[in-house]
């Protein structure tokens, strides 16, 4: 039978190295079977997230062959499998042990954006009335599985450690989700602007190139947020009615 | 106690899940401190999984639809062992919980005039799926996951409970651990809700994730609590089967629900073969009239390919077995079929099935919109766990409630699809509801140090075992010994094979031996979880010795047929005062007479 080498880190809380494994492969394995027949004959402390197995929960997120990626998703018959596969942990997030990483952060980040305001009710019995196309608009955002692996890539976060003063691609999503939710009144414009950070994306698309879920993250996220933005704080007209008119900040 | 990190709440809801974020928010508005314990990731359970939908009779696409004919449904998927009055509140309530997901920002597929609207599924009389294409379950969980981060729920994420405290007859917490570091903690709450979903990982070919190991059932079966039905194991009739590495993932009834039909090697539609009397006048007699069925005939019946679960399972079994199957041991579902019949086909399956699209392409090569799927049988979902009280959700242990897949009553010997997200939704609503009500009106118990120490030495043991047997080894012999011996169809001598097998298992998984040291340590956490199957795998087969007729995904090879006498009862088992498992048949209460008479209309 055909075997293949993965070279995994192990280590913990980022002091580790990379650790060959050789073991047999099989039609249609991904990379996430062959971590496991690993851990269950060869590294049973092995530590590695992993749920769904099908790319809909966003759990096996790591990086192959230094590309990021869904464990679950890559197809060992995409890889050169000639020299041995790296698998390693994501490298924006603080390293717990092995492939598995600090996430925290992010459920901490979502906390922070004001929540779906829904606007009343159109019909007496409570319920509301929504066109099917309103609905397909902001699919593409909620099909999000928060793997993450946007935020992995992006050089904010990844290079610059601007945790503290930018959200992320995923959650510029779950924002433009709720910005563009047929339903929703809220208002998070001032938000994304300030705290958010948006104004630090600069469009190097690399998040929507990683996301598994083929979401097209800058050019139907984040850039229509940024125009928003723009609008409503940029523009001459509406910044006099700002001053003038309503104060919103 | 000091090495113990200590948290003290009213409400400990023990899972993450549809059923258990359910719970969370509902205990949370009636202004009670509320934690909830999830064994991965927030959002990550299996919930997140769930595709075609949640079943509503709101009527929205068929007008002749309305709770009575949800609950006369249920009752005859279930094959009449249900709970009757689970059944009611959940074909009553279950509507309103999918407009209250709206109104905290869900968006569903609409009709044509903006409502919210229903698809066809296996066992439902009308379209009644309120879907957003194939990903209801992500679109459930994240709504409920978005809303519940907003109410100062304390969520403890990767943390394993290993055991449910007890202060005499009550429930005053639970012991457990985190992944991250092998710490214990101990959390002392006044009610517990279990909600830790099922029992998939204890078959080697499964729909579920590592996570579901039967820990809510075992947990509650240590502590005295009865289970019900656990010989009623689903298997989903669609997973994939090839490659080896995918089998299992399911594949949504969807599928069937938008037209697909399934063929033998043949072609034939072999459905056809073999109507249960039980739906004869309900299925079409022609392929045609299936057709239009599907496509929103309200004259039409549905198409074979849309009956029970346990139905389709078994006849997909015997196709395989007299040699009509697909190559690779299964059949072939086959949805692209409808371009013979509408002319924008391949948009409308993108569109309606994105994620099975998605995922054939990827991991099998396979263009769904071209091409036929080959699936087969996979173990999906168990029937069976804590027995509760129908309105309030409590087992017959005092603060510890269950909802959802870790409980029984609602779904009898056969679940509907469908009916387990609303399941989550109306029955996590309730057991939250009550189990806060329940914490308001008492006290935190005692804790008893001595349980505490004895549970963490027998989880530190593992550690010090001299390495003869591997955790994951003993595992995959046990689901192996369940998939060959106690699956789709069962006979006694199989069986008691499988008990011998069991007990063996149970010692070698005593001297399972883990590396490493207690940080994430994967190996450790499957040893541990290892307890719990081989406990639930235990029950499932003794359970199923026990009931000696063939009734929904119960079916005896040395008892075909269905015994009338078995109809009246179903089988509990509670932990005996020896540790022995004590079985007993528990009559079921005889039918409301209203709700008999609901059952009677609807034959």
């Amino acid at each position: 039978m055909a075997t293949a080498t993965f070279r995994i880190w192990r280590g913990e809380k980022g002091r580790g190295g990379f650790q060959d494994y050789t073991t047999e492969i099989a039609s249609g394995m991904v990379v996430l079977d062959a971590v496991h027949q690993i851990q269950a004959e060869q590294a049973g402390d092995l530590s590695v997230r992993w749920n769904c197995k099908a790319g809909k929960c966003g759990s096996c997120s790591a990086e192959i062959n230094g590309m990021p990626k869904l464990m679950c998703m890559t197809r060992l018959n995409a890889l050169p499998l000639d020299k041995p596969v790296t698998v390693e942990p994501m490298k924006a997030f603080p390293h717990i042990k092995d492939l598995v990483t600090d996430v925290a952060w992010n459920y901490l980040v979502k906390k922070r954006i004001p929540k779906f305001k829904p606007r009343p009710p159109d019909a007496p019995d409570g319920t509301w009335r929504i066109a099917q196309q309103d609905v397909d608009r902001v699919q593409e955002f909620r099909k999000c599985i928060e793997c993450y692996l946007c935020q992995d890539v992006c050089h904010v976060l990844r290079e610059h450690h601007m945790q503290d003063q930018f959200i992320g691609p995923r959650f510029l999503v779950y924002a433009a989700a709720l910005e563009m939710h047929p339903l929703d009144v809220g208002d998070r414009l001032a938000d994304l602007r300030k705290q958010f950070g948006i104004g630090l994306c600069n469009i190097t698309k690399c998040c929507t190139k990683v996301c598994p879920e083929n979401i097209t993250i800058t050019d139907n996220a984040i850039i229509p947020l940024k125009e928003r933005v723009v609008g409503r704080f940029f523009d001459p007209l509406s910044k006099l009615f700002r001053i003038f008119g309503h104060g919103e900040n | 106690m000091a090495e113990y990190v200590q948290h003290e709440h009213d409400v400990l809801i023990i899972g993450a899940g549809g059923a258990g974020l359910r719970a969370a928010v509902e205990a949370s508005a009636a202004g009670v401190r509320v934690a909830v314990i999830s064994k991965s990731l927030l959002g990550k359970a299996h919930t997140v999984m769930a595709e075609g939908g949640i079943a509503a009779a709101m009527g929205n696409v068929d007008d002749r639809d309305d709770w009575r004919v949800h609950f006369s449904d249920t009752m005859r998927g279930g094959q009449y062992l249900n709970n009757w009055r689970m059944a009611e509140l959940h074909a009553k309530e279950a509507p309103a919980c999918v407009r209250e997901l709206e109104a905290w920002g869900a968006l569903f597929d609409r009709t044509k005039d903006g409502r919210i609207l229903q698809r066809n599924f296996g066992g439902h009389r009308y379209p009644r799926l309120a879907h957003v294409g194939d990903r209801t379950g992500l679109e459930m969980i994240r709504t409920l996951q978005d809303h519940g981060i907003h109410l100062g729920l304390d969520v403890f994420m990767e943390h394993t409970i290993i055991m449910l405290l007890k202060d005499d007859d009550r429930v005053v917490g639970a012991f457990g651990y985190d992944r991250e570091r092998g710490r214990f903690h101990v959390f002392r709450a006044k009610a517990v809700v279990l909600a830790t979903g099922g029992i998939g990982r204890a078959y080697k070919i499964t729909s579920n994730s590592w996570e579901y190991t039967g820990d809510g059932h075992s947990l509650a079966y240590h502590a005295g609590a009865a289970l019900m039905d656990m010989e009623f194991v689903q298997f989903h009739p669609t997973g994939m089967i090839w490659p080896p590495s995918v089998r299992g993932i399911l594949v949504t009834e969807g599928v069937r629900g938008e037209g697909g039909v399934l063929r033998n090697r043949n072609g034939e539609r072999f459905m056809f073969k073999d109507i249960p009397p039980l739906y004869a006048g309900q299925t079409a007699n022609s392929e045609e009239e299936g057709w239009r069925y599907t496509q929103g005939d309200k004259d039409a019946r549905r198409p074979p390919e849309l009956l029970t679960r346990d139905h389709v399972a078994r006849c997909i079994r015997q196709e395989v077995r007299e040699g009509r199957g697909s190559p690779h041991g299964g059949v072939f579902l086959d949805i692209a079929w409808i371009k013979a019949k509408v002319p924008d086909a391949q948009e409308r399956i993108k569109k309606k099935l994105p994620s099975m699209y998605h995922q054939f392409k990827q991991l099998a090569d396979i263009d769904i919109t071209q091409e036929p799927m080959e699936v087969g049988p996979t173990t999906h979902y168990v029937m069976g766990g804590v027995r509760v009280d129908a309105d309030s959700q409590m087992s017959d242990i005092p603060g510890l409630f269950a909802a959802g897949e870790c409980a029984a009553g609602l779904h009898g010997a056969n679940r509907l699809g469908g009916n387990s997200l609303s399941d989550l939704l109306v029955f996590g609503k309730r057991a939250g509801e009550y189990a806060a009500k329940f914490a308001k009106e008492t006290s935190l118990g005692r804790l008893n140090t001595k349980n505490l120490e004895s549970a963490e030495r027998s989880a530190l043991r593992l550690f010090e075992n001299d390495g003869s047997e591997n955790p994951y080894t003993v595992q995959h012999t046990l689901q192996d010994v369940m998939q060959e011996l106690v699956g789709i169809v069962r006979q006694e001598q199989e069986m008691r094979q499988a008990l011998e097998r069991i007990q063996e298992l149970r010692a070698a998984s005593e001297r399972v031996s883990v590396d490493g040291n207690r940080e994430y340590n994967s190996g450790w956490h499957t040893a541990l979880d290892l307890r719990n199957l081989l406990t639930v795998s235990e029950i499932v087969t003794l359970s199923a010795l026990e009931r000696k007729e063939s009734r929904g995904a119960h079916f005896r090879d040395d008892f075909p047929v269905k015994d009338g006498q078995s109809s009246t009862f179903n089988i509990v088992v509670r932990k005996g005062v020896n540790g022995e498992m004590q079985f007993i048949r528990e009559p079921i209460p005889p039918v409301r007479a209203d709700l008999r008479q609901i059952i009677e209309e609807m034959k």
